[in-house]
């Protein structure tokens, strides 16, 4: 793998890490936009099982995902430096504000332009689950299925590491008996 | 030894924790206000705040402050956010290396038949969740919602443009 490659990855990364706003599913839209559209380093499927993974192991969703795309694009050091990719620029802009704007939050214009963006974040977070739908293999007759899994986070407050461990075992499950 | 503190809380932290930023708020709280008291509540809420309104995963935000007010150095913030990384590092790397090596196996595409529709309902979920009075002021918070879905569905607007045009929106509408 030569430099030039090993600098875009962390640029992507860095990119997607300095817009992602909001915790982790902000930052699935700017994946799928980066990974999948434009750079097409992965397919419309792979993006989602990553999410998957990446959802069902501990810590930070956006990290998993980078250090996964990483490491599945250049191995080691691919993981390593899709995740500083990931992290440097919240870690600077942080400690900037640590260091000298304690007051940030209560600035006029920044509370404005954040009452701009959050909309537009949720929009962001919309717009996969329909561009992604097909891909997922959702039809008319499984359309159930995302429904429930979706009300299930939504109202009844049900952790998704849960829907994850139900959704991986119904799909074996399923799968195997059609097979017999 | 304070650093080794700070390691051993947010390596915890990286490990112990499932489902995302807002779970992971709760849990840091414990840890960081309740059981070693390098912040006040007060202090917890403001960073909490802050890491929600700046760019960046929250988890990472938030340790990368707290790092710096408990040791009040920059070191606390490198370790602080190094360590709650180091957990998903081995963790997503060992997940990849089997993932594969073993995708093609007609078992493994079962599971992942299952699990991509269920993505798109998470997904949809985490959509849903986020509707609430903080990120939908009023009636220019949900024209603003549905003239970025349009941009972004229809006319395939780039995430990063889009919130660089949703924060002047802020600035016209507010």
């Amino acid at each position: 793998m030569d430099m030039k490659f090993y600098w875009e990855l962390f640029f992507v990364f860095f990119k997607i890490g300095a817009f992602t706003l909001g915790g982790g599913y902000a930052m699935l839209p700017l994946v799928e936009e980066e990974l999948v559209r434009k750079k097409k380093w992965t397919s419309k499927k792979e993006f989602l099982d990553m999410t998957a993974m990446a959802q069902s192991a501990p810590g930070i969703l956006a990290i998993n995902m980078a250090i996964f795309s990483g490491y599945k694009l250049c191995s080691y050091r691919g993981a390593v430096l899709a995740a500083l990719g990931a992290v440097l620029p919240s870690f600077f802009i942080i400690l900037l504000i640590a260091l000298f704007f304690q007051d940030f939050r209560h600035n006029v214009w920044v509370e404005k332009i954040f009452a701009g963006i959050r909309p537009a974040v949720v929009a962001l977070i919309a717009v996969p689950v329909l561009r992604l739908g097909k891909a997922a293999g959702i039809t008319l007759r499984n359309i159930w299925w995302p429904v429930l899994c979706a009300l299930l986070v939504w109202l009844g407050k049900v952790s998704p590491m849960y829907i994850v461990i139900a959704a991986a075992v119904g799909g074996y499950l399923f799968c195997r008996r059609k097979k017999l | 030894m304070i650093y080794w503190q700070i390691f051993k809380t947010f390596f915890k932290i990286g490990l112990f924790n499932f489902g995302g930023g807002y779970p992971m708020i709760s849990f840091i709280q414990n840890e960081v206000v309740l059981k070693h008291g390098w912040l006040s509540n007060g202090e917890f809420t403001d960073i909490v705040a802050i890491s929600q309104m700046t760019p960046g995963p929250v988890g990472i935000n938030m340790a990368t402050y707290t790092g710096y007010a408990a040791a009040d150095s920059v070191w606390g913030a490198v370790l602080a956010t190094t360590a709650v990384c180091l957990p998903s590092f081995i963790i997503m790397i060992l997940i990849a290396k089997y993932f594969l090596k073993y995708q093609d196996k007609p078992s493994v595409q079962a599971v992942f038949k299952g699990l991509r529709p269920a993505m798109i309902g998470l997904i949809a979920a985490a959509a849903l969740l986020l509707c609430d009075g903080q990120n939908f002021i009023d009636g220019k918070s949900y024209l603003i919602f549905i003239f970025s879905f349009f941009l972004v569905l229809r006319y395939k607007l780039h995430p990063i443009p889009l919130i660089c045009l949703a924060g002047l929106a802020g600035i016209f509408c507010y």
